[in-house]
């Protein structure tokens, strides 16, 4: 690295606004996109696995698996069929946030209480109407408490997708490697940073806005 | 009403939870299920509403035979009551106790004008029904639960251990609320506990389980513990039947004497006369204020200046017990109970062995007249037996 360039230059900043927000929004969509998929596929594969349980382990294990293929391997298996796309990498995204979804899902339904439970079925809900107005109304701490996992590891590793030119933010990254600049580079980890706390605290607000029963634990007389 | 028919219920590891069990509930009273652990009373009163289904006989409601009728349905009409509440944790406590209503497809307002009618029914207040569950008592909650069951108004209500995981107090102050509502309501209940003196207190009729799912006996808590049909229930009732059985017994038919009472106003000598070594002293209404120990009184003065020793509790001829006159004549100074009428004044006395004497005349009349009905009548009507009785239990026995 050349010793008289700064670690921040604000100027490239200040010229880069506008490109800079463009890539911001490039990034939470291939961030978040993702997690949203992946709810879509957790929660009916969730309610399967809870309700036969000689699913979730099979379940679990594919998940855990994919989970552990390294991002780039998975990116350049999907580059053959969806090519230099924006799916190629939430494909691989999207399965990545299955291994944390799937089971706070299934940890999320059978954090119903059983009473409760019980007494729905004696009130007389039948199996899917159960499901939707009881238990997983129930289930949303737990997911919610899945879902920002997901997101976060989401957002942090879009960045991996710049090694097939969908990286969002990630572009900076490369780009001032190739030029040996750094301040795209810290602007665009710090971004990354932020996104994921921002997005984060919008899930915590979403959590005490959906669950307003989970709060003020007190017993009055 | 409710009728099993030769019902079994085995579970695929083995167990018998219920063996051929034939039982008939009658309409509007309350059958308690009561046995010790494991006996089958839930699985009993689960295969009611589908919950559980039998391996084998058939469970009938109104003559119908309920596999006839979809479960969910057949469950929006029968009310169910748990242990912990079971509420709703989720939903406002007005929204749990409309849950039915919803379900049966009533419009939102008019299940939710139900609702706050039941919180109020259940002795809640008003502002209670924006509450959510955790923010609640158990009692309280017990009491939301007990709301949603009857929100939607079903001829029939199960109950499971309602009561049973609450203080004694709080324990107490439901039965009594639950007994009012039933005199309200008429609904027919069944209702599960392994607690005998819940089941005496609150039963018209009572079926005891033994271990294995099997019928011990079928019959009005009076007949149970004065005729329990072998060791097993007379064990599973108690030592102290003897004293229970006193509860069946109204305080109105009791023999009382005059005794020694005398008014605040009568003069020392009066007492001195009475040759008794208490004297009863009650004001100008009759009513009374507590003993005088004869032997203490200074000479010369009235009653009034007496020091008295407080009466322990009286009892009341209308509305109390047997049992409550045999504790008041124990607790009194004078080992005499104080009979008063509704105004309180006193109508006579009577110590424990008088007491015993009488109730043991009433009890044997009680069962000629209830073993010749019995002889002539369908359990049905033998159920009507248990229920006029079953008043004073839960009057009297506090
Ligand atoms: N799903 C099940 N599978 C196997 N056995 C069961 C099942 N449910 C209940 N049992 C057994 O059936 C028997 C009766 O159970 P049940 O719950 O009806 O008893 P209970 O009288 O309600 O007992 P408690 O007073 O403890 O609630 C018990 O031995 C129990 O272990
Ligand atoms: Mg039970």
């Amino acid at each position: 690295m050349n010793d008289d360039e700064p670690l921040i230059r604000w100027q490239w900043i200040a010229d880069h606004t506008a490109e800079l927000a463009d890539y911001t929004g490039i990034h939470l969509r291939l961030g978040l996109l993702p997690v949203l998929f992946g709810l879509i596929i957790s929660v009916p594969l969730g309610i399967l696995c809870h309700r036969w349980r000689w699913l979730y382990p099979p379940v679990l294990t594919v998940s855990n698996i994919m989970y552990s293929v390294p991002s780039l391997a998975l990116f350049m298996i999907f580059v053959r069929y969806t090519g230099l796309t924006e799916q190629t990498v939430m494909i691989p995204l999207t399965l990545y946030t299955l291994s944390v979804l799937v089971p706070n899902v299934v940890d999320g339904l059978a954090s119903v209480p059983e009473p409760v439970r019980l007494a729905a079925t004696a009130m007389g809900f039948g199996a899917v109407r159960r499901v939707i107005q009881v238990e997983l109304p129930i289930a949303v701490p737990v997911v919610i408490a899945g879902v920002r996992v997901a997101a976060v590891s989401s957002i942090s590793l879009v960045a991996v997708g710049q090694l097939i030119g969908q990286g969002g933010l990630g572009y900076y990254i490369t780009r001032g490697l190739q030029l040996d600049f750094p301040t795209p580079i810290l602007t665009a980890i710090v971004l990354i940073m932020l996104l994921a706390l921002a997005t984060d605290a919008l899930l915590v607000l979403a959590q005490r806005l959906l669950t307003p029963w989970s709060r003020n634990k007190v017993t009055s007389a | 009403m409710i009728r099993f028919d030769a019902v079994s219920k085995n579970y695929p590891n083995g167990t018998t939870a219920v063996d051929e069990l034939s039982l008939e509930l009658a309409e509007g009273g309350i059958t308690v299920l009561v046995g010790p652990s494991g006996c089958g009373k839930t699985t009993t009163l689960r295969m009611i509403n589908r919950m559980v289904e039998p391996t084998a006989g058939t469970v009938s409601l109104r003559g119908r035979d309920i596999r006839e009728v979809n479960a969910p349905e057949l469950r929006r009409g029968i009310g169910y009551v748990i242990q912990h509440a079971g509420l709703f944790p989720h939903r406002t406590v007005l929204d749990n106790i409309a849950t039915v209503p919803m379900l049966l497809g009533w419009n939102k307002k008019k299940a939710r004008t139900r609702a706050a009618e039941l919180l109020e029914l259940v002795g809640l207040p008003a502002e209670m029904a924006k509450r959510y569950p955790n923010q609640l008592s158990g009692g309280q909650q017990q009491r939301v639960g007990v709301a949603r069951a009857l929100c939607a108004d079903p001829p029939v209500l199960l109950m499971d251990e309602p009561f049973s995981a609450v203080d004694p107090i709080v324990r107490a102050e439901l039965q009594a609320e639950f007994i009012r509502l039933q005199k309200e309501l008429h609904k027919t209940i069944v209702f599960v506990t392994h607690d005998i003196d819940e089941a005496i207190k609150l039963g018209d009729n009572i079926a005891v389980f033994r271990t294995g799912g099997k019928l011990a006996q079928f019959d009005t808590p009076e007949r149970l513990l004065a005729h329990p049909a072998d060791d097993f229930v007379a064990d599973f009732v108690g030592q102290d039947r003897g004293i229970r059985r006193l509860s069946f017994v109204n305080a109105a038919e009791l023999p009382l004497r005059d005794g020694p009472v005398l008014p605040a106003t009568a003069p020392v000598a009066q007492a001195r006369a009475a040759d008794e070594p208490w004297v009863l002293v009650v004001d100008e209404g009759r009513r009374p204020l507590g003993w005088a120990s004869v032997a203490e009184l200074a000479d010369g003065g009235t009653l009034a200046d007496a020091s008295l020793t407080p009466l322990g509790h009286t009892f009341s001829l209308v509305g109390d017990s047997a049992r409550a006159a045999l504790d008041s004549a124990l607790l009194s100074p004078a080992r005499l109970a104080v009979g008063v009428d509704a105004e309180g004044a006193v109508v006579g006395v009577a110590d424990a062995c008088e007491l015993s004497a009488g109730t043991t005349a009433v009890q044997a009349a009680a069962g000629e007249q209830a073993s010749t009905e019995a002889e002539s009548a369908s359990s049905e009507s033998r159920a009507t037996v248990g229920k006029t009785s079953a008043d004073t239990p839960g009057g009297g026995d506090r």
